[in-house]
């Protein structure tokens, strides 16, 4: 296949999409089952993914935060479950002292009891948040969100930008914390405790609101939010239609959950509402008037992304559909757990991208950072650079 | 191309217009440069010339402002998005991408222009500029004078008429800042842009432009003309000017070259001055006997991840010396900063100040020995009124109340106590800062870029106070880029590449000569050894 060919060997972003389809994928694998053995083979494929294909961009070092997410959300539910939860019968491990909780708590427990099965089926749910964090975590360190956010639709684009300027927001809100604890210690103020982390938040966000402030006059300066001219009838054909889809799915949600409604408001009204809502923010796309450079196209490798990760799925469905029990097996004794084939083989299916995809470009220095390239070489400077042979003649 | 017709600006709540009755004509291809004090409403013009004053900052503005015959009343910001670009002060913050392709196109697309259209331009830009190895580098990994390109070449790619630039080198080393100045003047000269820019540092600039504005301030007349008319008599002026003025020549030089080639005279007079002949100028000024050493490091290593910031460095700091440091944007020179007042960790070797680890110190016990004017000098500020900025910083110090607003007077005078001290210009804002700082005069003083934003009067006002400061034996270290004020401020330049001590020399010695740091005297009249008009008209006074 040419075009597979060349598409790995040209260094380009896949479609962000691709990736999170792909993710999604992982992480509806990983919500479907309790078997550890798969969840544990699902991480290993996820981070071999992301180990072979992720870029040297900093959003790519999200993986390993959310892995460390995952650790601790482990521990937690572990020893909520332990100490909160009522005991599966079963091997006792050790025995906590008991609080006495008063009757309107019933059903929660504090202390007693740990037994074996508790600790694994606890362990085993924790595992499953984590691995489906991980999965997030892949589709971020593969995929720019910002990549992906600028492929929404004409009309959702502004509410795509305010998102993207709100996920930049949280970093350099790290950055200024750090900033501005850093002067309080040259004023002399305490920084550390409490009392210093108070009187830290206004000047923070004063910061960040500032920052804001020179993006939107940058943004603004840079012509964002400019509108074509459509035809009065149009504009209001546009509000009218996208009024009515919202309403119209309102209603039809309503109809759909409350049994007690007319059977006409249920789907029927929700479809038409979807249906307005669609034709509407077609309609409203014609009044903004970007265009996209260079859109990452789709092609055969984020078919086969995306396939693979539909693999993955399908197995997982199949092996339910065939023996559940292997899905949310007996988790003791651990030697006896089972390992689903056809699960199995989509998930290690899910692998492919690794070798399909293209691989994406450099977004830093080769080098080790130089600070400016050896091109601003003083031969560069204009004439007022000491003019060697006059201060020879003077 | 730009025509301001009878226009005034008032802020909100000001008392007085910042402009008034501004008539400005601007044809098509110029390079005008915009001059005048801090404070005196430079940004204000430059943001009159694509409405962002008053669509975006609030305000009313009287008269008519039309930019290639679109009126700024009637047009937004966005709207004037294809005939006018807008690079403000700090690129950073104006980055919507994190790659330098996508920040490029990322106008294009929202003027909604062809893809094909798109790509040629952007290619066009990246070798206009000299990006095109950076084309897919995080924007978040390039130096200062990159950005500042990056941002440059992301308003250009939407092919506008008119450029406007706040001050885009004031962040920049030497070197940058004159690839940033080449490029501009490639565009003036083979595309035609007309370019407003406003900048405190003429040294850099005032040799590019065609035109000069000066705005004097509390809404005076505009003084439009040559960039010779104007230097006649403005306030500010690049000491190549101030020479020009104190030699008496005519014309009066605004170049480098222009002031060699009338500069023999003037360096017969100084040699036939016999306490010039062996000795060094430098020196005279600033008699070299070092105090005791208050901070020293020793092989000093700092890393950030993988990358070392500072290698090894040993550096000594003596009561009494003004020690400037210098070096490219990214050489450590912050870096080295952070590390004497223990915010940065060592990963090897030591740093004491009188004595001590900074680490080990409380906030309170360090600021009574060392004190840090940070790159972003807001950071330091907390309340909402100068004057209770002051008194706090006198409380904090235990110094005598009004100790604070007294410096703040000497270093930017005349500053309403109730403002808001981020309603303050940046030069001003720096002021407030270095007064909040000067306040426990500790005996160690770092600043970290103090003169960013600062025009002449105030750079000479902050010369005079760092001077006396050390005369009272306060040792102090200046990062920075100004190599003016280096030469008119150290007694010493340290030289920081990569990381690492290059030089390490008395300032006469170690500008003299060197392409980068060599200030605009010590050009004109090298091989002599006068650094500053200041040093020459000391001479001069001596000789008659």
């Amino acid at each position: 296949m040419p075009t597979l060919r060349t598409d790995r060997l040209v260094p380009r972003n896949l479609h962000p999409g691709a990736w999170w389809l792909w993710a999604i994928g992982l992480a509806a694998v990983a919500s479907r089952t309790r078997n550890p053995l798969l969840l544990l083979l699902v991480l290993a494929v996820a981070g071999f993914v992301v180990s072979a294909r992720r870029s040297d961009a900093p959003w790519a070092r999200a993986f390993t935060v959310f892995l460390r997410i995952g650790l601790v959300v482990i521990v937690i539910r572990t020893i909520a479950q332990i100490i909160l939860g009522n005991p599966i019968p079963g091997q006792v491990l050790v025995t906590l002292p008991e609080l006495p909780l008063p009757d309107w708590a019933a059903g929660v427990t504090f202390g007693g009891q740990v037994t074996a099965p508790t600790v694994a089926s606890a362990l085993t749910d924790g595992l499953r948040l984590a691995t489906v964090l991980a999965c997030i975590g892949a589709a971020n360190a593969l995929a720019n969100p910002k990549r992906l956010l600028a492929a929404m639709p004409a009309a959702l684009y502004e509410i795509g930008v305010a998102l993207v300027v709100a996920l930049s927001f949280a970093p350099s809100l790290v950055t200024s914390v750090q900033r501005i604890r850093a002067a309080r210690r040259l004023r002399g103020r305490p920084d550390r405790g409490i009392r210093g982390m108070i009187t830290v938040a206004m000047p923070v966000l004063e910061d960040a609101l500032e920052r804001s402030l020179a993006l939107a006059a940058a943004m603004d300066s840079r012509g964002y939010g400019r509108r074509a001219e459509v035809a009065r009838t149009t504009r209001r054909t546009t509000s009218l239609l996208l009024l009515g889809g919202l309403l119209g799915m309102s209603l039809g949600v309503y109809g759909l959950l409350d049994a007690t409604g007319p059977a006409w408001l249920g789907i029927p009204v929700l479809l038409l509402g979807a249906a307005m809502a669609v034709v509407g923010l077609a309609l409203a796309g014609r009044r903004t008037v970007r265009s996209r450079y260079r859109p990452d196209p789709w092609s055969v490798p984020e078919w086969l992304t995306t396939a693979a990760g539909a693999a993955a799925v399908a197995g997982t469905v199949v092996t339910g559909l065939r023996d559940a029990a292997a899905l949310t097996p007996d988790l003791l004794p651990l030697v006896g757990l089972p390992l689903p084939v056809t699960a199995t083989l989509g998930i290690l299916l899910a692998t492919t991208p690794a070798w399909v995809a293209p691989r994406p470009p450099r977004t830093t220095p080769t080098e080790p950072p130089s600070p400016r390239p050896a091109t601003t070489s003083l031969s560069t400077r204009p004439s007022n650079a000491p003019d060697r042979a006059s201060q020879a003649s003077a | 191309m730009i025509d301001f017709d009878r226009v005034s600006i008032t802020y909100p709540d000001a008392t007085q217009a910042t402009l008034a009755g501004v008539d400005l004509h601007v044809p098509e291809g110029e390079l005008c440069l915009v001059i005048g004090q801090t404070g005196s409403g430079k940004s204000t013009l430059l943001g009159a010339v694509n409405g962002l004053v008053p669509h975006f900052t609030g305000g009313s503005l009287a008269g008519r402002v039309t930019v290639a015959g679109r009126d700024t009343a009637t047009h937004p910001p966005r709207d004037l998005a294809d005939v006018v670009g807008v690079v403000g002060q700090d690129p950073t913050a104006g980055f919507v991408t994190d790659v330098v392709e996508d920040e490029l196109a990322y106008g294009m697309e929202s003027l909604g222009l062809r893809s094909d259209v798109m790509r040629r331009r952007v290619e066009e830009t990246l070798d206009l500029l000299g990006l095109a190895d950076l084309r897919a580098r995080a924007l978040s990994t390039l130096s200062g004078g990159q950005r500042q390109r990056v941002a440059i070449g992301s308003v250009l790619t939407s092919h506008p008429s008119v450029l406007v630039l706040d001050e885009p080198t004031s962040a920049l080393d030497p070197p940058a800042a004159e690839e940033v100045l080449a490029a501009l003047q490639r565009l003036v000269h083979d595309l035609g842009i007309t370019v407003v820019l406003a900048e405190h540092r003429l040294e850099r600039v005032l040799q590019y432009a065609d035109r000069v504005i000066h705005v004097p301030g509390a809404a005076a007349r505009l003084q439009i003309g040559s960039p010779a008319d104007i230097m006649r008599d403005a306030p500010v002026a690049p000491p190549v000017v101030e020479l020009g003025r104190l030699a008496g020549w005519s014309p009066l030089p605004l170049t480098i070259r222009d002031a060699r080639r009338q500069a023999s005279g003037l360096r017969h007079r100084l040699t036939g001055d016999p306490i010039a002949d062996g000795g060094r100028v430098g020196d005279r000024a600033h008699p070299a006997t070092p105090g005791e050493q208050v901070a020293v490091t020793c092989d000093l290593t700092v890393r950030y991840g993988a990358i070392a910031a500072l290698r090894g460095i040993d550096l000594s700091v003596h009561a009494g010396e003004i020690i400037a440091l210098m070096g490219r944007n990214g050489a450590g020179k912050s870096t080295l900063l952070r590390a004497l007042t223990g915010l940065s960790r060592a990963d090897g070797g030591a740093v004491h100040v009188l004595g001590h680890d900074p680490r080990s110190l409380s906030p309170r016990q360090l600021v009574r020995r060392i004190g840090l004017v940070p790159q972003q000098p807001a950071d330091l500020l907390y309340a909402d009124t100068i004057a209770a900025e002051c008194t706090a910083a006198d409380r904090d110090a235990q110094a005598t109340p009004g100790t604070c607003r007294e410096l703040l007077d000497r270093l930017v005078p005349n500053l309403d106590p109730t403002a808001h001290p981020r309603d303050l210009s940046e030069g001003q804002r720096l002021g407030l800062v270095l007064a909040i700082v000067l306040v426990s005069a500790p005996p160690v003083l770092l600043l970290d870029e103090p003169t960013r934003g600062l025009d002449y009067a105030a750079k000479a006002r902050l010369v005079t106070i760092l001077r006396e400061l050390a005369a009272d034996g306060h040792a102090i270290v200046l990062a920075t880029h100004d190599v003016e004020l280096a030469a008119s401020a150290s007694t010493r330049t340290v030289v920081l590449a990569d990381g690492e001590v290059v030089v390490d020399a008395p300032t006469a010695e170690a500008v003299v000569g060197s392409p980068a740091f060599a200030p605009q005297v010590a050009k004109v009249l090298a091989p002599l050894p006068w650094l500053t008009v200041e040093q020459v008209a000391r001479t001069l006074g001596a000789a008659s």
